[in-house]
């Protein structure tokens, strides 16, 4: 779905309580984004309008769109308690755009939970594993 | 790319700067933006020479506390001693050069170089033992084993470092700027602290772009009408437009535009979105400013923002959130820079929570704002690479009102308090 900028299919995946957080690179699983400088920390609301301005033509960083490949894999079922279940996997992210292409690579941890027998992400927590960005600079695509 | 042979170190074209306020016309040749001749004079004649940012007294809390980071291109050492004292060293070993410490930060009573084991107490000094007849006896009487210290001043909680022994001290450099520094003081009785560690990342471009864009009042509604968008929604009531707008020239080529801006600030403005209960939080930190400082600088502190630029290359944006930036070129068509954000010290979780989704909205790689400015900055970039079929960048904006009016934050007369500075520095006057 990312591949294809199907973001508003994407965006439906999350409960209407959700957060979408990306800490900076190389912090551990116990950032904070209310004590830690994060590069995302959505709440629904903000996730949404990340969403609508990825689509805008004026969200200068991705127009002319960039060009995507992600990679999933190690995914494991790590648990589940009243938050939902779960689960976590290694990703590698190729983006694409004006003939540089910047690799970013990590492990998302996901919390899923059933809402009206589907399954839905009410948080996704994206860790790079790295000590900067020094190489790709930005974070403007989802991971 | 250099196409003249003449050495760099002892001559500038005079035309890189056209200041011709006659005709209210202001140029900058592309060709400062590429050239490396022109670097190597910056690195020479700038970043040896200017106070350069290296940290804020809060990442230093107590005795033997140290950070590691790279400043105007060399690695640093900045800590405290037993005694608390604050300094600055190089972060190569005396012997043969190695790293003395590598960690990014940390508490340490002293440094060890792991290549052949040299040591140094945290205040410099050569702590090593050695087997008898190895060294000249009187080995380091002149200093030559001990960390370099560089000449490190500051002002309020901020610290800078000066390569150049002859330099001016801080407060003279800063000049007008000093008042910026005042204002963020006046946030809080209890002082501000960086928050959570710095975002480092890299912009592929020159880096006098990014300075010139961190107070370019001129571009924000073109640039940034996706984050406007997003912030009509999100402040739950109108977006009211700027009244205010004033530009600083804060001599040796600091310069500030202040203003007011649809935006919440955690010191003191509040907006619909946050709701009640803050509403009467953010009236009480208003109220507590005000009779701190007076009401007429309260309103300066709580409802006005600043985008500052001390020159040559830290910013200090006191807007939505406040943020501290510094960047250096690796290369003339890169830099590094490393960002930080500023809170009050004490605030409450959910106001710290506040002050950092403000943050991101706007600021940072993932914010809604900075990543269209860095393509901004790298699209420029890439058209400089034609310099010398189209030469010139215009900076004239508002250089021909007449003189009784004063500049507006959307002229650029900010960015040419810069370049004169430039100009000037690299011998260009
Ligand atoms: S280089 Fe540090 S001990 Fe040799
Ligand atoms: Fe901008």
């Amino acid at each position: 779905m990312l591949d294809e900028w199907r973001l508003g299919e994407w965006l439906a995946l999350f409960t209407e309580d959700a957060v979408y957080e990306v800490p900076r690179a190389g912090a551990d699983e116990t950032a904070d984004s209310a004590e830690d400088l994060f590069y995302i920390a959505d709440n629904y609301f903000r996730l949404g309008h990340r969403v609508k301005r990825m689509l805008d033509k004026a969200a200068h960083a991705e127009w002319p769109r960039s060009v995507q490949s992600h990679m999933i894999s190690n995914v494991r079922i790590k648990g589940s308690d009243e938050e939902g279940v779960h689960v976590s996997c290694r990703f590698i992210t190729h983006r694409a755009k004006n003939e540089i292409v910047d690799t970013y690579a990590g492990h998302h941890n996901y919390i899923l939970r059933t809402v009206d027998g589907k399954l839905r992400i009410a948080s996704k927590r994206t860790f790079i594993a790295s000590d900067s960005l020094r190489d790709q600079g930005k974070v403007t695509i989802i991971l | 790319m250099p196409d003249s042979l003449v050495s760099p170190s002892k001559t500038m074209e005079a035309s890189y700067v056209v200041d011709d306020r006659e005709n209210g016309l202001f140029r900058v040749n592309r060709k400062v933006f590429l050239d490396e001749d022109v670097l190597n004079l910056e690195r020479e004649r700038i970043f040896s020479r200017c106070w350069l940012f290296i940290g804020h007294a809060s990442e230093l809390p107590d005795p033997n506390d140290f950070v590691t980071r790279n400043v105007g291109g060399k690695e640093m050492i900045f800590n405290r001693d037993r005694k608390g004292n604050f300094h600055a060293f190089l972060n190569t070993c005396p012997h043969r050069g190695a790293m003395v410490e590598r960690q990014e930060s940390g508490n340490s009573l002293g440094f060890k170089c792991f290549y052949h084991g040299w040591a140094f107490n945290n205040n410099g000094n050569y702590a090593t033992r050695h087997e008898k007849g190895v060294y000249p006896e009187d080995f380091n009487q002149d200093g030559c084993a001990n960390l370099v210290p560089v000449k490190l001043e500051q002002y309020r909680d901020f610290f800078f470092v000066n390569f150049d022994e002859a330099a001016e001290p801080l407060e003279s450099y800063l000049a007008d700027s000093k008042q910026i520094f005042d204002i963020i003081g006046d946030h809080s009785p209890n002082g501000m602290e960086v928050v959570g560690g710095a975002q480092k990342y890299s912009i592929r471009a020159n880096w006098k772009l990014l300075m010139e864009n961190s107070y370019d009042g001129y571009h924000a509604l073109d640039t940034h009408e996706t984050y406007f968008k997003y912030l009509t929604e999100a402040i739950g009531g109108p977006a009211e437009m700027p009244t205010v707008t004033n530009v600083m020239d804060l001599k040796n080529g600091h310069a500030s535009i202040e203003g007011d801006a649809p935006w919440g600030r955690p010191v003191a403005k509040w907006i619909p979105a946050w709701g009640e209960k803050a509403k009467a939080e953010v009236e009480e930190i208003r109220r507590e400013v005000e009779s701190r400082v007076g009401k007429e600088r309260a309103e300066r502190v709580c409802r006005l923002g600043r985008n500052t630029g001390i020159f040559p290359n830290l910013v200090i944006n006191d807007i939505m959130a406040i943020t501290i930036r510094t960047f250096y070129p690796v290369a003339p068509g890169v830099m590094n820079v490393t960002a930080w954000a500023l809170g009050v010290k004490g605030e409450s979780r959910e106001f710290r929570k506040r002050r950092l989704d403000n943050f991101l909205e706007f600021l940072g790689p993932g914010g809604f704002a900075t990543p269209d400015d860095v393509e901004a900055l790298e699209s420029a970039h890439r058209g400089y690479a034609a310099y010398q079929l189209a030469p010139w960048n215009d900076i004239s904006r508002g250089l021909s009102r007449p003189e009784s009016e004063p500049f507006k934050a959307d002229d650029e007369e900010q960015m040419r308090c810069f370049w004169r500075e430039w100009d000037r520095r690299m011998g260009g006057e």
